[in-house]
């Protein structure tokens, strides 16, 4: 079992929608939100998943595919 | 000694945890920071202390996060702060001052001062392995560190990078990984492995420690000003952490009396092409939006930084302000402080050095200002953004006529 902590941005127009949700029933994970911030102009949410390190890439994918932006929570590392 | 530091606090809840190799709060996932004891730093941290100091920044070393003395990185710090007359002249600033880490030990960035005292307390919490993930300055400065500290080594870079930075590892032998795969990829992975190998990843583990390092840039500003704080700083800005820590170094001397006010307005400076802090703060938000960078200020090309949010509030907390420039105005002012002040900075000076100037043109500097620009970088390492912009040398037959004519100058008798 792997634990990974994630930054994730949603595009404006997805905000009102539950894809944290649709992530936890579409992959093996469980995700564990520790902070965030929504609003009408902005979205985001830092998380951990629990779960195969090979899923949780894959849901990983999935919320990219949703059009999300996901980092780590450190965000950008190679500086 | 007093025990002066503390232990590391999360920014967000304030909750505290040992002054460990922990970087991320456990409740809440926000970022740490160290927390020290200024009221027993008061006690000993006195001008007399700091002007008997070594010539680095470890003059300062009461109000950094180490423990002991075993220090690495011994020259870093302690640069020049140059009166730049000719460039404040053409600008129409009486007291602009360049504060000139182009020529900082031992690699020529500010780099230097984070790395230096990321690497000592790397050490002090047992580490033997140093590492950490990047795209220039830093592992440039990683590399040459660990060659001098003995420590075993990891840099990790795109695999797209420049010869001359690869070359810029290479020279000192640290293990250097490029990586294949676009920059989230690389990014994924290198934060995956500080996750899972107990060694020192400078801007990750230890990054608590490693950005107080910036610290000293405050510091001996005031100093070499004569112990005051100036009206004006200009900051460029990657991540954001340099400017949030000139700000707190500032605040921090004005706590342990060694100022007696902070009138400062601490301002940042971003590249068009990777801008997501000065765009939030221009259209007045206090979050940023990620971008995907396309800039020649590659040391500034940090998309979604990690103290973006932090920069926006130290800016507003002090009344600052935050501009971009193109890439054009980046390569015309490396020229404007190179042949007004004889510097040559890279990139990232070309930065500060155009906001500085959209600043002034904007009101917001003004002539009496005790200005500092901040010059984070040496030109000699981004020669590719300006090799199409300098000219070439006059080419000439080895004859005196030659030259006079070249010149149309008489020859002399
Ligand atoms: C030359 C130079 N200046 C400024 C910066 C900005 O630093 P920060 O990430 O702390 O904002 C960097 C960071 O990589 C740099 O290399
Ligand atoms: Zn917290």
């Amino acid at each position: 079992m792997a634990r990974l902590r994630f930054h994730i941005r949603y595009p404006e127009e997805k905000i009102p929608e539950p894809i944290l949700y649709e992530i936890g029933q579409e992959y093996q994970v469980v995700p564990s939100i520790r902070r965030a911030d929504v609003r009408e102009t902005t979205g985001w949410m830092d998380v951990e998943f629990t779960g195969e390190a090979d899923e949780i890439d894959k849901a990983i994918q999935g919320l990219r595919t949703k059009g999300c932006i996901v980092d780590p929570i450190e965000l950008n590392v190679v500086e | 000694m007093t025990k002066k530091m503390q232990s590391l606090v999360c920014r967000e809840c304030g909750k505290e945890y040992p002054t460990q190799d922990i970087h991320v709060c456990e409740l809440c996932f926000g970022p740490l920071e160290v927390k020290y004891d200024y009221t027993a730093i008061k006690q000993v941290m006195t001008k007399e202390k700091i002007l008997s100091g070594p010539p680095s920044l470890w003059r300062y070393a009461d109000l950094l996060p180490v423990e002991g003395t075993n220090y690495v990185g011994l020259h870093a710090g302690y640069t020049p702060l140059v009166h730049a007359k000719n460039l404040g002249h053409f600008l129409g600033l009486d007291h602009l001052y360049i504060k000139n880490d182009c020529v900082n030990h031992p690699t020529l960035s500010f780099k230097d001062r984070v790395v230096a005292v990321a690497m000592t307390r790397a050490r002090e919490l047992g580490f033997e392995t140093v590492a950490c993930a990047s795209t220039g300055n830093l592992a440039n400065s990683v590399s040459a560190h660990a060659a001098s500290a003995g420590m075993a080594c990891y840099v990790f870079i795109p695999g797209d990078l420049e010869a001359a930075k690869v070359l810029g590892n290479l020279i000192y032998k640290p293990n250097v990984v490029e990586i294949e795969g676009n920059y989230d990829d690389v990014n994924r992975l290198c934060s995956e492995i500080a996750g899972e190998r107990r060694w020192a990843f400078v801007n990750i583990n230890i990054r608590p420690y490693y950005a107080e390092g910036s610290k000293t840039l405050a510091f001996e500003t005031v100093e070499q000003l004569g112990w005051r704080a100036p009206d004006q700083v200009v900051v460029p800005m990657a991540s954001g952490s340099l400017l949030t820590k000139i700000w707190k170094g500032l605040k921090e001397f004005e706590k342990i009396g060694l100022v007696d006010s902070v009138p400062t307005k601490v301002n940042g400076a971003q590249a068009e092409g990777c801008s997501p802090i000065a765009t939030a703060h221009l259209n007045g938000r206090d979050f940023f939006k990620p971008v995907k960078p396309k800039t020649i200020a590659k040391s500034l090309a940090i998309g979604n930084p990690a103290d973006g949010y932090y920069a926006l509030k130290a800016t507003a907390e002090t009344q600052g302000a935050m501009d971009m420039v193109t890439d054009e105005e980046i390569v015309e002012s490396i020229k404007l402080l190179a042949q007004t002040e004889g510097i040559f900075a890279e990139t990232a000076g070309g930065v500060t050095i155009g906001v500085l100037q959209k600043l002034v043109k904007k009101g917001h500097i003004k002539r009496n200002d005790v200005t500092v620009a901040y010059i984070t970088g040496n030109g000699l390492k981004t020669q590719e953004a300006v090799v199409d912009a300098v000219g070439r040398p006059f080419r000439i037959q080895p004859h005196l006529s030659h030259f006079t004519k070249t010149f149309g100058i008489e020859e002399q008798a």
